[in-house]
């Protein structure tokens, strides 16, 4: 590998050339400047429809073993779910109750317009951030099937995510659980505003950290937390999850503490993407997304 | 060429892998690096110019489908790829030693420089926690990896010289 003054490219000059072309993207793209969208496409024909063959396979294979869960197991599971039914069904009494409550002030408000009636899309995850410091994933719905960015993602009823980027027949959503996600939220009875933010750092207890609570109420754990009005991307009235600690920050104006979100993460397959984009004016005021 | 076409069909491998099956195999939502594995093996089994395209093409998979900074991660695998490379006439026995202390070292530098630029950049100043949270995990759940994994790899990789060896012994490169 001894080369002097020859044309010969040497591995020491591949490599300040390649490293000259690596800064080069990474100050491109950063800035706009060029586009890695065709890359993407290309790519994502060859390596998505391999990603989907073994998360199908792969999860054909999880369900085969939960076939072989024991019958003791099985009964137990039944009893549970039977204690469940019946509190649910006290509690789909109650809930009725405030449905027309609900119905009542909604028209009071005017305020109909709730997420639920929304157009939705059923989407499949094919596959998971490849390295342990981001949350974000792939599905298998993309601008064919009328998917754009920013749209929002929800799953089993509460907040999932963002559409960040749209292919054909893909999309990658960053989940608010990502390190670097914040959504601004409010609580449902006060409609007391604050910043939901992801944390790594809380990996092992799955919860989600909110901070700038500007709020004279009492506000107690197990209050829920929804996507605000005010919120630069995110339809307002999403479910978020359930405070489950909060404390006074020592300037004695802003409230802090913790969520666990009503999703969870480690086991997301399915999810809805909503076909319904906020439309804000007056974005510009706002600090998170 | 058949090599060039081998290595990169196991880049993909490893990078579908690691983006699907992985998942389920996590432990405590960590999984085990295997491009990092295939990158630091390729550079001490076939040097410096194969690890750092080895890297490069791994890292700019990684960009491609999960990056935020389109290029971060190519520039940081060629460079774990290079400087393995740096060892390849240095260990050439079979051992498993050799090959989990580089990857261990490697992955230490992978997680420090990664922290580093993605996350102390944006104020997240908690090192210690990032560090046993996620790095040390990481570390120790991919050198476990390396295990099953380099065996594979330089099987694959002695057949391959075998291959290209018997190649050159062809009656058409004899005039």
């Amino acid at each position: 590998m001894k080369k002097k003054k020859n044309f010969r490219i040497t591995n020491r000059n591949l490599l300040i050339a390649m490293t000259v072309i690596c800064i080069g993207l990474i100050a491109l793209t950063a800035t706009n400047i060029i586009s890695i969208t065709p890359l993407k496409n290309a790519a994502a024909a060859i390596v998505l429809p391999l990603q989907k063959g073994v998360t199908e396979a792969s999860s054909f294979v999880s369900d085969a073993g939960r076939n072989l869960q024991s019958k003791d197991e099985l009964l137990a599971k039944i009893d549970e779910l039977e204690a469940e039914n019946e509190k649910l069904k006290e509690q789909n009494i109650i809930d009725n109750e405030n449905l027309q409550e609900l119905k009542r002030l909604r028209e009071l408000y005017k305020t109909d317009t709730e997420y639920s009636q929304y157009e939705k899309i059923g989407a499949s995850v094919i596959s998971k951030n490849a390295g342990n410091w981001y949350s974000t994933f792939i599905i298998d719905k993309g601008s064919n099937d009328g998917i754009s960015v920013d749209m929002n993602v929800i799953a089993s009823g509460g907040l999932v995510g963002l559409v960040t980027e749209v292919g054909p027949d893909w999309a990658t959503v960053k989940s608010i659980i990502d390190d670097s996600s914040s959504v601004s939220a409010m609580t449902i009875t006060t409609e007391d505003t604050c910043i939901v933010n992801g944390d790594l750092r809380l990996i092992d207890s799955g919860k989600l950290e909110f901070d700038q609570m500007n709020t004279e109420d009492s506000i107690l754990p197990g209050e829920m937390i929804v996507t605000s009005h005010i919120s630069d991307k995110y339809l307002p009235g999403i479910c978020i999850g359930t405070i489950t600690d909060i404390t006074e920050d020592s300037n004695h104006l802003t409230k802090t503490g913790y969520i666990l979100p009503a999703v969870d993460f480690s086991n997301i397959r399915e999810v809805l993407v909503i076909k319904q984009l906020k439309q804000n004016p007056e974005s510009e005021q706002q600090t998170a997304e | 060429m058949r090599r060039r076409i081998v290595t990169f069909v196991m880049i993909l491998i490893c990078f579908v892998l690691q983006s699907t099956l992985l998942n389920l195999l996590s432990f405590g939502g960590i999984k085990p690096n295997l491009l990092l594995i295939l990158t630091v093996s390729m550079g001490l089994m076939r040097g410096k110019h194969t690890g750092l395209w080895v890297g490069f093409i791994s890292g700019l998979i990684i960009d491609i489908f999960f990056g935020n900074l389109f290029g971060f991660n190519a520039l940081l695998y060629m460079y774990i790829g290079y400087i393995n490379g740096n060892f390849y006439k240095v260990f050439y026995d079979d051992g498993i030693k050799i090959p989990m202390f580089l990857v261990a070292v490697s992955d230490l530098a992978y997680g420090m420089i990664y922290y580093l630029i993605q996350f102390a950049f944006r104020e997240r100043f908690d090192f210690s926690a990032y560090f046993t949270r996620i790095i040390l995990p990481e570390l120790v759940y991919t050198v476990l990896f390396t295990l099953i994994l380099y065996k594979l790899f330089y099987i694959i990789n002695k057949k391959l010289t075998a291959n290209e060896l018997e190649e050159n012994d062809s009656p058409w490169l004899l005039k």
